[in-house]
């Protein structure tokens, strides 16, 4: 089951000439752009690890996609995303995040149910990648 | 449909005007502001010259189809110091951006000290930064050679090296790497390390100025920061020129502009001295001989 999270999602994976283009984009609006990744992609797991510092200082989007490139020589089969914050109200704020690389299989979640006081239902999903330790679930 | 006709229409191009892609281009305005704003530097210009035809013909068989792989924009300049290199590198990063060939055209002038870290550990990252703050356009090493360090053989200048060779090998089309620095040592420097020289395409050499052009330069200086010379203040430089050249650590433009800023301290110091009652603008920023004259040069000394 393919994992749709964030910008651009329902879209077909981009090209590196994509990114770059929206990485430009961002950075020609002053955003910081910065790369995370994970091995739990449950849609509550909103703090993934960083990739380096967010880039603050660099004018081109080159940049981005050579360190996106080191990043998947490490976690290429990790989920990758691409963040850019806005600091332009005072703090830091999230205004695009989008995926770009994911695991060849996504196992998908599983969702069960629960049922509590009164016969309601608790609903809640796990992935099902995520019942092998962090850091072997994808290979 | 008739958008399909239209972009086959506009694939078949069969012929490109020179004249037009250049003028349109601006790379015109760059090579005229070069020879307005620079004295001198004759061979420079007319590699700068030449270098921008063959990236505007390389253009232009691009456009034709015929294709050739993305040349090598990698330079290095050699020569005196003071004679403009890092000048010149900024008009030049101005110039491929015109061309098309970097996508920003900054320049992020750096030394080894930008390059090198203190530790292990510490150098490859720190010039990874640096090349992703450059890319999009030109990274300037100023004193290139001092990345090499052959007494140290544990020094870390030389991961500083490979990393960049690998990234100005993979990364051409993203930054162009310009070495800066003195004939003598980098020609040592190329000899040493192969790669450099061979991912180096245009070597540009830097000629010292000769008298003239150093005055010239002097009086251009003078203009800019709102001053004269007259007849005699003139002649003082011309021979303070004469006589500093022959001097150790004399770096052409540089000193002139060091001599100058002397000579607008002297001649503040001489008019607050000397002066009752309102003066005018003209009497501010003419720099008499006297200001000139009284150099530790024309008395055997070394102006630093």
């Amino acid at each position: 089951m393919r994992v749709t999270q964030g910008t651009f999602s329902f879209l077909p994976d981009f090209t590196d000439q994509q990114i770059h283009e929206q990485v430009q984009y961002c950075i020609d609006n002053g955003w910081a752009v910065s790369i995370e990744y994970t091995d739990d992609p449950h849609p509550r797991n909103t703090y993934w690890e960083m990739w380096g510092h967010p880039m603050f200082d660099n004018p081109d989007a080159a940049a981005v996609v050579y360190e996106l490139n080191e990043c998947r020589k490490v976690y290429g089969s990790y989920y990758i995303r691409i963040i850019a914050f806005d600091s332009s109200p005072g703090w830091e704020s999230i205004r695009l995040s989008f995926i770009v690389n994911r695991p060849a299989e996504e196992p998908g979640f599983k969702l069960s149910r629960t049922e509590v006081k009164g016969r309601n239902i608790q609903y809640s999903i796990t992935p099902y990648s995520s019942d092998k330790p962090q850091g072997s679930r994808y290979k | 449909m008739e958008n399909e006709e239209m972009e086959k229409e506009a694939k078949t191009v069969t012929e490109v005007n020179l004249k037009e892609d250049f003028q349109a281009s601006g790379v015109a305005d760059i090579l005229t502001e070069l020879d307005n704003s620079l004295i001198g530097l004759k061979p420079v210009k007319t590699r700068i010259k030449e270098t921008a035809s063959l990236l505007l013909v390389d253009k232009a068989r691009e456009k034709l189809g015929l294709v050739n792989e993305s040349p090598t924009l990698h330079m290095s300049f050699s020569g005196n110091p003071g004679t403009g290199k890092t000048t010149v590198a900024l008009k030049m990063a101005n110039l491929l951006f015109r061309l098309g060939y970097v996508r920003k055209g900054h320049l992020v002038t750096v030394t080894r000290d930008d390059l090198v870290g203190q530790y292990i550990g510490h150098t490859a990252p720190k010039t990874k930064e640096v090349l992703k703050k450059a890319m999009g356009g030109v990274l300037f090493i100023d004193e290139a050679y001092y990345l090499y360090r052959p007494e140290n053989e544990r020094d870390y200048g030389q991961e500083a090296i490979e990393i960049l060779l690998q990234v100005m090998e993979n990364n051409r089309d993203d930054l162009v790497v310009i070495l800066a620095g003195y004939k003598d040592k980098m020609d040592k420097f190329f000899e040493s390390n192969p790669g450099f020289r061979s991912r180096i395409a245009h070597h540009i050499e830097f000629p010292d100025y000769s008298n003239n052009e150093l005055l010239e330069i002097a009086e251009v200086m003078v203009a800019s920061m709102n001053y004269e010379f007259n007849e005699e203040s003139k002649k003082a430089m011309a021979e303070y020129i004469k006589i500093r050249k022959k001097q150790p650590h004399f770096a052409n433009a540089r000193s002139i502009r060091n001599a100058i800023d002397r000579a607008r301290l002297r001649q503040a110091n001489r008019i607050f001295n000397n002066s009752e009652g309102p003066i005018g603008a003209s009497f501010l920023s003419q720099i008499e001989d006297v200001d000139i004259r009284q150099s530790r040069v024309f008395s055997g000394g070394i102006d630093k």
